[in-house]
């Protein structure tokens, strides 16, 4: 173990923030259908890589300007995310089996994604890319940027909307317990198909910035699960900014790590915070 | 044990076993070999996670130990082959009990909780083995191993080893599901504080089921090994196992012995047949469509499918017995003769309670109690709402832990102890709002107490007895009904059976008598009348104060947690204290 020249300690923290962002901005969406519909959608990550590659085709292949398919994805995601929550709650699917639907779904998006795009690697060429600014001796790429902004933005604004809403409030209500929501004339259905819809919408969001930032391949779906876990885990289910507090902590933690001892050694932070989360304060979970 | 399943194990293990000699393509081996590969792995996560309910996501973990146990033994260190198979094992069971040592014991980590941190095990543990010489990165090569020939060729000494894994494990599984053991598993699953109350030492069986899970996963890891040949992180770490498990345990029922296994020959046939051809793609999502839809429309599993339509008969079966056998028309019980009915009130103490505090947080439920409940009485302990009877009751049946004070039973202190240590030693509860086991018949409800109250019964003999303790609270023409299917009448009443199945010295009975009508109110004191005739000394909460009256020998008062008032029923409740605390202070 060598420690490593300030320089490098400082843009590995920069560095982590960035990796922190798209974490949280996963990590959001997940965390609030988790917290307040009490479903474990694993089809979230389907569906940031469904995004991300609808992303590339449109700007790789239809030579569209990529930051527009933030006008255009997260509405008709929006649609998807009512859609499956419709089905999940006709059938009233408790807690665990959601993630075993939802398991089954992101099964069948990572085939459709093999069937359309094949198992190739797949970047993103655009101009935002190659993009940077540069402050002192730091490197800021502005995808990477644009990603951790985004996530900081949505995350304030859910905030907000939840803390001063009527919506929001409802929503608070109706996660804490639905029936007695539903007797104070909050309805249930309706809200939850909204915010299932906002939840998948979310997750367009951040596949749209991982086009940007990151190679795709469709087996990488589910080597994002673990880390995304602990994020939504270590934040709290349901918070708003707590996802973004977590993905920033973890992201730092994990790409200091790298820094001073290996890059393989990364994912032992995230995992060992979680583990000790979970036995010393399972109550903030 | 039903001796007709262990043959059908027995019988189609030996079919299967000449199989080999038969010279069929390699093919068929290595199919059945995975067959059997995911019949260990699925089974012996359900024998955790199905059976107590602590789904876990960990199981990569305890196989990958297992897998890198053998890898690394036979492969680097050169030991032989069959001597690493016990210690990929023993590696897999002792990382899980060290892990369940710790977790089991924080009580809020269940559910998703639980899953998931065992999925952060995995993680960890695959970071460790790919950082160290373990592993180094490079992966483990056991091309060069000797494994001990079982068959004609090295492919079908593994089959041999795959067959071996698979109907020992089916076996395990099959005398846990029929065993005392497995019933104490299935109440964990369903109500494990009630379990634990109950006298079901919970901590130490989850361990225990987690030690025998780990080390079958271990003992799959350790074959697969050989199988594979060459073992990385990345492919034994990866989420493909804990997934698997999951699923094929869903979809075959994961409350049935053999239901892992049904759904690992599903799956595995799914997957094969449907990415073996040219639209492997295709296939793939053809695999999570039926997924879906079989989580969607048989949340029970295959077997549990097949359960529910075998309990509906015998529900419908019961039903059309005898119609004599209801609770309201069978006037004069059924006599029971085993313990003297003879009411003796000793002065000697059964219990005694010793400056008696619980806190939660600053609020005080019970400020320093001391009381003495005399072997043979009738206590009545009754208090306005919020008085700290409830805390008090779950303080004596070992649910809480006093924050100080002592718990003196028959002269011994159970202050600090387990709670299934108090059921044990002889104390039984009601719960107000009744708790049953909802996954068991109201026979099995009443038996498990037998099984692990005061008497340990076995569980042939616990539910025959339960029989007749059925009979004594009327609910016989229901005894094979879920407790779902009861009305409020009948479920206090299984309360009732429960208590008296424990035979337990003292009954601590908490609002039995809430909810019912008059009618029913009237059959309940008789009943208890009948309990405490039974010589069981009772502890009786109660709002319903005719009953007190007419029940009780000598009633103690709480009030805000303290005591206020002991003594003869109708001198106490004279007593300025107890009306001022029940209508509040004259103004002078």
């Amino acid at each position: 173990m060598t420690l490593p020249s300030l320089n490098l300690l400082s843009q590995s923290i920069l560095s982590g923030m960035f990796i922190g962002g798209m974490y949280s901005l996963i990590g959001l969406g997940l965390g609030l259908s988790w917290g307040l519909l009490r479903q474990i959608n694993l089809a979230h990550f389907g569906f940031v890589f469904l995004s991300a590659y609808i992303t590339y085709h449109l700007s790789s292949v239809w030579g569209m300007d990529p930051l527009l398919a933030l006008l255009i994805l997260p509405p008709a995601f929006f649609l998807v995310g009512v859609a499956q929550q419709w089905l999940l709650s006709r059938f009233h699917i408790s807690p665990f089996n959601s993630l075993l639907v939802t398991f089954g779904f992101t099964v069948m998006i990572e085939s459709l994604i093999q069937h359309i795009w094949t198992a190739d690697f797949r970047k993103l060429q655009s101009s935002y890319a190659e993009e940077k600014f540069i402050i002192g001796n730091l490197f800021i790429p502005v995808p990477e940027l644009l990603t951790l902004l985004l996530a900081v933005l949505f995350a304030f604004a859910i905030w907000a909307a939840m803390r001063f809403t009527d919506l929001g409030k409802a929503m608070r209500a109706m996660a804490e317990d639905g029936p007695i929501a539903a007797a104070f004339g909050i309805n249930q259905r309706a809200l939850s198909l909204v915010l299932s819809g906002l939840c998948v919408a979310l997750a367009s969001v951040a596949g749209i910035c991982f086009a940007l930032t990151f190679t795709l391949t469709p087996t990488q779906i589910f080597a994002w699960v673990g880390v995304v876990f602990a994020v939504v885990m270590l934040g709290g289910l349901g918070s708003a900014l707590g996802p973004l507090v977590a993905g920033i902590i973890i992201g730092v933690s994990e790409a200091v790590a790298m820094a001073v001892f290996a890059p393989s050694w990364a994912p032992i932070v995230s995992f060992s915070l979680l583990i000790l989360m979970l036995l010393f304060r399972p109550e903030k979970v | 044990m039903n001796g007709r399943i262990l043959v059908s194990i027995a019988a189609v293990g030996i079919a299967l076993a000449v199989l080999p000699w038969l010279g069929l393509p390699a093919f068929y081996e290595s199919f059945l070999y995975l067959l059997f590969h995911w019949i260990v792995l699925a089974t012996s996560w359900n024998i955790l996670s199905g059976y107590t309910g602590y789904f876990s996501f960990g199981h990569g973990a305890f196989f990958g130990a297992g897998i890198y146990g053998t890898a690394y033994l036979a492969g680097t260190v050169g030991l032989p082959f069959l001597m690493t198979l016990p210690a990929a094992m023993l590696i897999a069971a002792a990382l899980g009990v060290a892990l369940g040592a710790v977790v089991f014991r924080v009580s809020r980590v269940r559910g998703e909780l639980f899953a998931l941190l065992t999925l952060a095990v995995t993680f960890v543990l695959a970071t460790i083995i790919g950082n160290t010489p373990i592993d180094g990165g490079q992966g483990i090569y056991l091309m060069g191993v000797d494994i001990p020939s079982l068959g004609p060729s090295q492919a079908s000494s593994i089959y041999m080893m795959g067959l071996i894994a698979a109907a020992a494990t089916l076996l395990i599984s099959y005398w846990i599901y029929a065993s005392r053991f497995g019933i104490g598993l299935f109440a964990i699953h369903d109500d494990e504080d009630v379990a634990e109350v109950m006298g079901v030492p919970t901590y130490r069986f989850k361990l225990y089921a987690l030690a025998i899970s780990c080390s079958l996963a271990g003992l799959a890891g350790g074959i697969h090994a050989v199988f594979v040949s060459y073992v990385t992180v990345s492919e034994t770490f990866s989420i493909t196992v804990p997934l698997s498990v999951v699923l094929m345990s869903i979809l075959g029922g994961s409350r049935h012995w053999i239901g892992p296994a049904v759904g690992a020959v599903l799956i595995t046939c799914l997957l094969y047949y449907f990415t073996s051809g040219d639209s492997a793609v295709l296939g793939r999502a053809t695999v999570g469509l039926i997924l879906v839809v079989v989580i969607l429309f048989i949340p029970a599993g295959v077997l549990g499918l097949v359960s529910g339509w075998r309990h509906n008969r015998r529900v419908r079966e019961a039903a059309q017995a005898p119609a004599a056998k209801t609770h309201a028309e069978s006037a004069a019980p059924a006599e029971v003769v085993r313990l003297s009915p003879k009411r003796v009130i000793s002065g000697e103490p059964l219990l005694q309670v010793k400056g008696l505090s619980k806190s939660f947080s600053g609020v005080k439920a019970l400020s320093d109690v001391t009381l003495e409940v005399r072997r043979g009485e009738i206590l009545g302990l009754i208090g306005p709402n919020g008085s700290g009877k409830s805390t008090f009751i779950n303080v004596v049946s070992g649910h809480y832990k006093p924050t100080a004070g002592e718990i003196l039973f028959e002269g011994r202190n159970l202050a600090g102890q387990d709670a299934h240590v108090f059921a044990q030693a002889g104390i039984a509860r009601t719960y107000q709002i009744p708790r049953p086991f909802s996954h068991m018949t109201v026979l099995e409800n009443v038996a498990i107490v037998g099984m692990y109250g005061g008497r340990g019964k076995s569980r042939a003999e616990a539910m025959k007895d339960a029989h007749e303790f059925i009979e004594f609270a009327g609910l016989t023409h229901r005894a094979h009904a879920l407790p779902d299917d009861l009305n409020l009448h009948q479920r206090k009443f299984l309360e009732l059976a429960r208590a008296l199945a424990a035979q337990p010295k003292l009954l601590l009975l908490d609002e039995v008598l809430s909810g019912l009508t008059p009618s029913e109110i009237n059959e309940a004191i008789a009943m208890i009348q009948r309990i405490r005739d039974r010589g069981t000394t009772i502890v009786f909460v109660e709002h319903v104060m005719r009953a007190v009256m007419a029940l009780t020998d000598r009633i103690v008062v709480l009030n805000h947690g303290a005591l206020i008032a002991q003594g003869n029923a109708a001198d106490v409740m004279n007593e300025e204290d107890v009306k001022a605390a029940y209508l509040g202070k004259a103004h002078a």
